[in-house]
């Protein structure tokens, strides 16, 4: 047994890190600090900063232009972004269809799709979803018929994140009714632009605007836009959920969070004392930080059998269920640690002009919206039951 | 023993239910959480003129109850509805504390639903705790100036006055300010109401009461605000518990409802027995009132950490049981399960409560 990370591991955290002191512009990483919405174009810019660094793909082999860095390497990337408070990056283009197209898609679609991912071109987004195929995907409805050299597609999708910014849509569409649902399912890259697409947004229970719903009227996709085999798709969305998942608990995230709800706590004060000595809250707090602690021990495991070779098993959706809780248990606690001003609603607070005086305290403005959506962290992805469900039938078999 | 309610308050529950079912949609609800100036003045005075302000006051004070029931049976009806009129903050707590101070005719006026008054007592430094006071006052002439901040004051759009706490030489005493002695910052809440900063620079203020009399006085309002919110809470857990045993039996997922896949029915039979617990809570707090501390005190922290502790549960299960839809603005739960996890950010949380019950027991 020997826990800690390498001389070479080492120094690669150290030059991550002052490559981002030197490069994240500061006042991306004020708005991530204190959870203010990103615009497409905060997103944008930071993606091609990344990208310019040859950082972006961080999680691609060498061959497609990544770095080709082992999942040690890409966890502690992971780590030092999120304690820098670097915008996350969207997973849909780089770690959701980029794997998928590199492994089944055509010389030619990886040729075209994956630069375009890259520098900003395209921003793609997730079509899986439907009103009536969440936990249970495989009982999607929209469908694709083909019709000469092109398919024609109906239907609608929900959920999809950030849909509204979009180029292109990834879309799991049902190409067939004959046999398991699953096999009848397939993998299409659909422009938005396209004439039939229409995009209406759902505004989530904290007022945000990070979701909608794609409907789809007599649309065509042109037939070069399959990935792999028509009523294979399943296959590939598969691939997707057991592969890369070694990064799923988000342990840098809630390290960072928890060093932001001390510090909070620190600055509280209860019956004259910081909250932080309060027996209730301390309590509270070195729970969730021993969960985390293990967590963190949890995924370095996984790591170092995926280091070495090992095929992946339940281990991604033990992360997913840890990661999910320990991140929604900090949400609460911060939002309790604000008292009676996490009720107030003060977005004029991110101004950057903004002189106070601040209600929540300063950069804590967003912290019980942030409780509420996180709430979506334990049902999308697959949510905490079906994650369950998985480790119960791969362990238990039952 | 006696777990039923008397005839009038069940008479009551039952007007205020009706009322509410017809008239009071959640979509103006939401909206007015939304606007200036953050509830509907109308629906308030709908709501005084069906007693429903009355029945919280005594009859020496122009009201019909004023008990503890009373209070928990109207609360609930309020709360199953997501009644965000300002009955408790403009109402009832600074009723008690005008009652308290001899001011019959403001009393009448707010039983009427003709006078709004805000309270001004959490100060931006206190986490819950009414007696971290730094506003100070000082005699001037035959009155008082107050300087000081004062944070949260719910609902004081249109308000025709503040009960401030501030200290003196003799401690914590209340004051009524005048709207046109303060400035304000107004906002919205989380939950679809509305507060507000408040900032006093020499505001002309008149004494409530005793001078030095204000902890007593404001520990008899917030003992009052804690039952009618844990009866509210216990409303919102009712209409929550029905939403989600109906979306338990409708939803379908792998072909059949999701309410047979036993991983939800075991979360939602505790989401049950939990509720009921609050509800026990809630009776034991509402008896109490008629008690004297320290068991009263003992007994209101007591529900006041169960509603919190519970509150949560059922607002983040049923958000879990129900899958993405209630993650929607749209859809009515979410608006439900905000109010219930904000109640616990009013006067004193689980872990305020906790540690109140905890040193009650000591004084016992
Ligand atoms: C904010 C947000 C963003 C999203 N972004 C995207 C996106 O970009 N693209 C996309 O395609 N999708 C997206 N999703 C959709 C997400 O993947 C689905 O919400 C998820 O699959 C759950 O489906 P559902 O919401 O229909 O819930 P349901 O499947 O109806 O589940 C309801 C409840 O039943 C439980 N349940 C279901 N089946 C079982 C079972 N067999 N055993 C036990 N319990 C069960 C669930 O755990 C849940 O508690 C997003 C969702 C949210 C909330």
């Amino acid at each position: 047994m020997d826990l800690n990370f390498t001389q070479e591991e080492l120094e690669f955290r150290e030059d991550v890190r002052a490559w981002l002191a030197e490069n994240l512009p500061g006042d991306l990483a004020r708005k991530v600090r204190s959870d203010a919405p990103l615009t497409k174009d905060d997103m944008l810019r930071w993606q091609l900063i990344l990208h310019e660094k040859g950082w972006l793909t961080y999680s691609w082999p060498a061959e497609f232009g990544g770095t080709g860095w082992g999942p040690v390497k890409q966890f502690i990337f992971e780590e030092e972004m999120a304690y820098a408070c670097a915008p996350r990056l969207l997973p849909f283009g780089l770690r959701m269809l980029g794997p998928v197209l590199m492994k089944f898609g055509s010389k030619e679609q990886q040729d075209y799709y994956l630069p375009r991912m890259c520098d900003g071109t395209d921003w793609w987004c997730q079509g899986y979803s439907e009103p009536g195929a969440g936990s249970d995907l495989a009982s999607l409805k929209t469908t694709a018929v083909r019709e000469g050299d092109h398919y024609v597609v109906n239907g609608q999708k929900t959920w999809t994140t950030l849909g509204q910014h979009a180029d292109w849509i990834f879309c799991l569409v049902r190409t067939s009714t004959t046999g398991k649902p699953q096999e009848g399912i397939s993998f299409l890259l659909i422009d938005m632009t396209s004439p039939g697409i229409e995009v209406r947004p759902i505004q989530t229970i904290d007022g945000g605007r990070e979701v909608n719903e794609v409907w789809f009227t007599d649309v065509k996709v042109p037939v070069e836009n399959l990935v792999g085999e028509e009523n294979k798709g399943w296959t590939y969305a598969k691939y997707l959920l057991t592969h890369e998942r070694t990064n799923i608990a988000g342990v840098g995230k809630s390290n960072q969070e928890l060093a932001r709800l001390k510090e909070l706590a620190a600055s509280q004060k209860r019956n004259g004392k910081p909250l932080a000595e309060d027996p209730h809250f301390a309590a509270r707090m070195a729970r969730v930080e021993i969960d985390l602690m293990n967590m963190e021990i949890t995924n370095l495991r996984v790591l170092a059998q995926a280091e070495a070779g090992g095929a992946p098993g339940p281990e991604s959706s033990m992360l997913k269920i840890l990661g999910t809780e320990i991140e929604q248990e900090l949400t609460d606690l911060t939002r309790r640690a604000l008292g009676r001003s996490a009720q107030a609603l003060t977005p004029e607070a991110d101004d950057p002009g903004f002189n106070g005086p601040y209600v929540a305290p300063e950069g804590f403005q967003h912290a019980t919206g942030v409780y509420f959506n996180h709430r979506k962290t334990t049902i999308y992805g697959g949510s905490t039951e079906i994650q369950k469900n998985i480790i119960n039938k791969m362990i238990v078999g039952l | 023993m006696e777990f039923t309610h008397t005839d009038t308050r069940r008479m009551l529950s039952d007007t205020i239910d009706r009322y509410l079912r017809d008239k009071y949609p959640l979509s103006a609800r939401v909206e007015a959480g939304q606007s200036e100036p953050g509830f509907q003045p109308a629906q308030y005075e709908v709501l005084a003129e069906l007693g429903v302000i009355a029945a919280l006051f005594p009859e020496d004070q122009g009201g019909f109850g004023g008990e503890g029931f009373d209070i928990a049976v109207v609360f609930e009806e309020l709360g199953k509805r997501l009644v965000n009129e300002p009955v408790m903050d403009n109402a009832l707590v600074p009723g008690s504390i005008l009652a308290a101070a001899g001011q019959s005719d403001a009393v009448e006026n707010i039983i009427a639903g003709t006078a709004r008054y805000a309270l001004a007592a959490e100060e931006p430094q206190a986490l819950y705790d009414l007696a971290d006071v730094e506003t100070r006052a000082e005699a001037k002439g035959d009155g008082w100036t107050l300087t000081g901040a004062k944070s949260m004051v719910k609902y004081s759009p249109g308000c025709d006055g503040f009960i401030v706490s501030a200290r003196t030489g003799k401690g914590i005493s209340l004051f009524l300010v005048a709207p046109d002695q303060v400035s304000l910052r107004d906002y919205a809440t989380f939950d679809g109401g509305c507060a507000s900063e408040l900032a006093l620079d020499g505001a002309e203020g008149q004494l409530l009461g005793k001078e030095g009399a204000g902890a007593a006085m404001l520990q008899e309002a917030a003992d009052r605000a804690v039952l009618a919110l844990s009866a509210e809470s216990l409303g919102i857990m009712q209409t929550i518990r029905e939403m989600t045993i109906e979306y338990l039996r409708t939803r379908k997922q792998f072909g059949v409802v999701i309410g047979k896949f036993q991983a939800l029915q075991h979360r939602m039979a505790e989401m049950l027995l939990e509720i009921e617990q609050a509800r026990s809570a809630v009776i034991n707090a509402a008896n109490a009132m008629a008690l004297a501390d320290p068991e009263r005190a003992r007994i209101i922290a007591a529900a006041k950490y169960s509603i919190g502790r519970i509150g949560r549960l059922v607002a983040e299960e049923s958000i879990q049981l129900h899958g993405g839809i209630a993650m929607t603005w749209e859809y009515d739960l979410g608006h439900f399960a905000k109010r219930l996890v904000m109640i616990d950010h009013e006067w004193g949380d689980q872990d305020f409560h906790l540690a109140r019950f905890i040193e009650e027991g000591r004084a016992a």
